[in-house]
């Protein structure tokens, strides 16, 4: 029988809630009196999306700026995640020892290391050096340069920032697909040996099997678990500010630099964080519930 | 003396039509041709533990064989070993010509000769019965969609479930899931069947739809190895009972004789200890 939750708040509830809220109001009191500090909310909105008299339109101001750019980031270093994730989670269970090896030092290096430094390391070792080989630098200024690029800005925003958002990609896809991989090899092995016997009996080579029989199976048992890592990956671009990505943790850094806004900025940022994150777990539930007819 | 005349008739009634169909289909084996199955000296290892041990066996095109013997016999390691779900270690294992190996090339080609049929259906879940018939055909067989499907109906419609095809493997019961089974099988044209106890995991009231599908197949001139404990079934089409223990074949005798004088006194005690309630 399903244990039933009380529903109605007791004295000790009481209790409990009027506790954490002095607290919180001793804190408000050592912020607001011992600190002196200076509330400036009015002043955020502005940060958010800022009226332009001269032009007489509207413009995304950094906080929006950085949202966006960490909405981007986030897709497209999911879309890769995926990708290099799936590849990760076939190799786990390869049948040749080599390449499960290699998956498998990957995984381990990716997952003892300390996300900060594992991105210094890509950045430095990976991202940098691909992009300075493949010139892209002058590619996206060459492109930024044009008439027409509403579509490339719609993408990818400031063209010019377009190296800097690519690595940032890079680099959280790459920390990332450690955790993607363990979650798809995970889904691979729990399908029941019998299928790929069934696909192997009628012939199928083993990509077949893979792309045909197992994947889609697979992909479908861990479809909560991935949505719960995309939303991670939403939490963790957070990290990639430290290589000078202009996304939401980045840009409220150059906010309070420049305006010493620190507790409105920073509340502002993490309601931005919540709000995404929060709505993205909902909406993926809402899936849920709609896919387990 | 435990096998009285006409026992096994009481004990499993048989429709006369079965019976003359099953007289007309012997002349299907040809006693010379080359066998389209053949073991030589094939041993099987799990670890230590030997699983198969010295298989010399051949199949007839045409021959319907039906395997039985005590659990963990080597029944099933056997008939996974004719499609190289498990690897033998030892001795030669020709099927249609070609030499099963370590060359995917071959394995593939005899597997698209080869059709089975597992205990626990194996259907794929995620895809409608028709795509399930029509997976093989179109990813293996390269055909196209229409033309595949055409197919695919056709062998619906013989075993007697052409109006599921648009419903998932979870909609249907164990028996039609298992004759999906075999339609999806047989969507592949294949020359020989392998059934490994395809009626285990069904309820009683659904093993004889399946039987059904079975003994029509055996009629049409399919060749079959079967491992199966349905005796009813092996007395019908079989024209060949191999009886295993330990992971050697005891003995080869056609069924009138495995069924009422068998060589082996294991062969014997098995038949009692199955046929007894």
């Amino acid at each position: 029988m399903r244990h039933k939750r009380r529903q109605r708040l007791h004295w000790p509830d009481y209790l409990i809630l009027a506790v954490i809220i002095a607290f919180a109001a001793a804190i408000w009191f050592r912020i607001s009196g011992a600190l002196n500090y200076n509330w400036q909310w009015h002043r955020i909105p502005n940060y958010i999306l800022r009226w332009d008299e001269d032009e007489g339109r509207w413009f995304t101001n950094l906080l929006l700026q950085g949202l966006i750019t960490t909405i981007r980031i986030a897709v497209y270093s999911g879309i890769l995640a995926l990708v290099l994730g799936t590849i990760l989670g076939i190799a786990r269970t390869a049948n040749n020892l080599a390449i499960r090896m290699l998956a498998r030092t990957y995984l381990e290096v990716l997952r003892n290391i300390p996300p900060v430094v594992v991105v210094f390391i890509f950045f430095f070792f990976l991202s940098e050096q691909l992009i300075a080989a493949l010139q892209m630098e002058r590619w996206a200024r060459g492109i930024a340069r044009q008439e027409n690029i509403a579509v490339w800005e719609f993408f990818f925003g400031d063209m010019r920032r377009f190296p800097s958002l690519i690595s940032g990609v890079i680099v959280l896809a790459l920390f990332e697909s450690a955790f993607v991989g363990e979650i798809i090899r995970a889904g691979i092995q729990s399908i029941p040996r019998g299928q790929r016997e069934a696909a192997r009996s009628i012939g199928m080579t083993r990509l077949d099997e893979m792309r045909f029989i197992v994947l889609p199976q697979a992909m479908r048992k861990v479809l909560p678990p991935l949505s719960n890592q995309f939303i991670s990956l939403v939490k963790d671009s957070s990290i990639i500010s430290l290589i000078s990505v202009q996304e939401l943790t980045y840009k409220t850094l150059e906010l309070v630099a420049s305006t010493r806004m620190i507790f409105e900025a920073w509340i502002t940022t993490a309601l931005m964080y919540f709000v995404l994150c929060y709505g993205l777990s909902l909406l993926f539930r809402r899936l849920e519930l709609n896919k387990g007819r | 003396m435990p096998f009285g005349e006409g026992w096994l008739f009481a004990a499993f009634p048989l429709e006369p039509r079965v019976t003359l169909q099953h007289e007309v289909r012997k002349d299907m084996v040809s006693p010379g041709a080359p066998p389209i199955i053949s073991m030589r000296n094939v041993a099987k290892f799990f670890g230590p533990f030997q699983a198969l041990t010295d298989i010399n066996f051949s199949v007839r095109q045409g021959e319907r064989v039906v395997i039985c013997g005590p659990s963990g016999s080597g029944k099933s390691t056997l008939i996974r070993c004719l499609n190289r779900l498990e690897e033998h270690d030892e001795g030669t294992i020709t099927i249609d010509g070609i030499e099963l190996g370590d060359d995917t090339k071959d394995i593939r080609a005899v597997r698209q000769e080869v059709g089975m049929v597992f205990q626990q259906f194996n259907l794929f879940p995620h895809l409608t019965v028709l795509e399930n018939l029509t997976i093989g055909p179109i990813r293996v067989r390269k055909m196209d969609k229409p033309a595949a499907e055409v197919l695919a109906r056709t062998y619906l419609d013989r075993v007697r479930i052409p109006e599921q095809a648009d419903k998932y493997p979870s909609q249907l019961s164990g028996g039609q899931q298992q004759r999906v089974a075999i339609a999806r099988s047989l969507c592949m044209e294949p020359r020989i069947m392998l059934f490994d106890e395809p009626t285990s995991a069904l309820d009683p009231e659904m093993i004889s739809e399946v039987l059904d599908v079975m003994v029509e197949l055996a009629d049409s001139g399919m060749t079959m190895v079967c491992v199966t404990h349905e005796m009813g079934f092996a007395r019908r089409v079989a024209d060949t009972m191999v009886f295993m223990e330990a992971g050697r074949i005891v003995e080869t005798t056609p069924p009138a004789q495995f069924f009422t004088n068998p060589k082996s006194k294991r062969a014997r005690l098995f038949l009692d200890q199955i046929l007894e309630h």
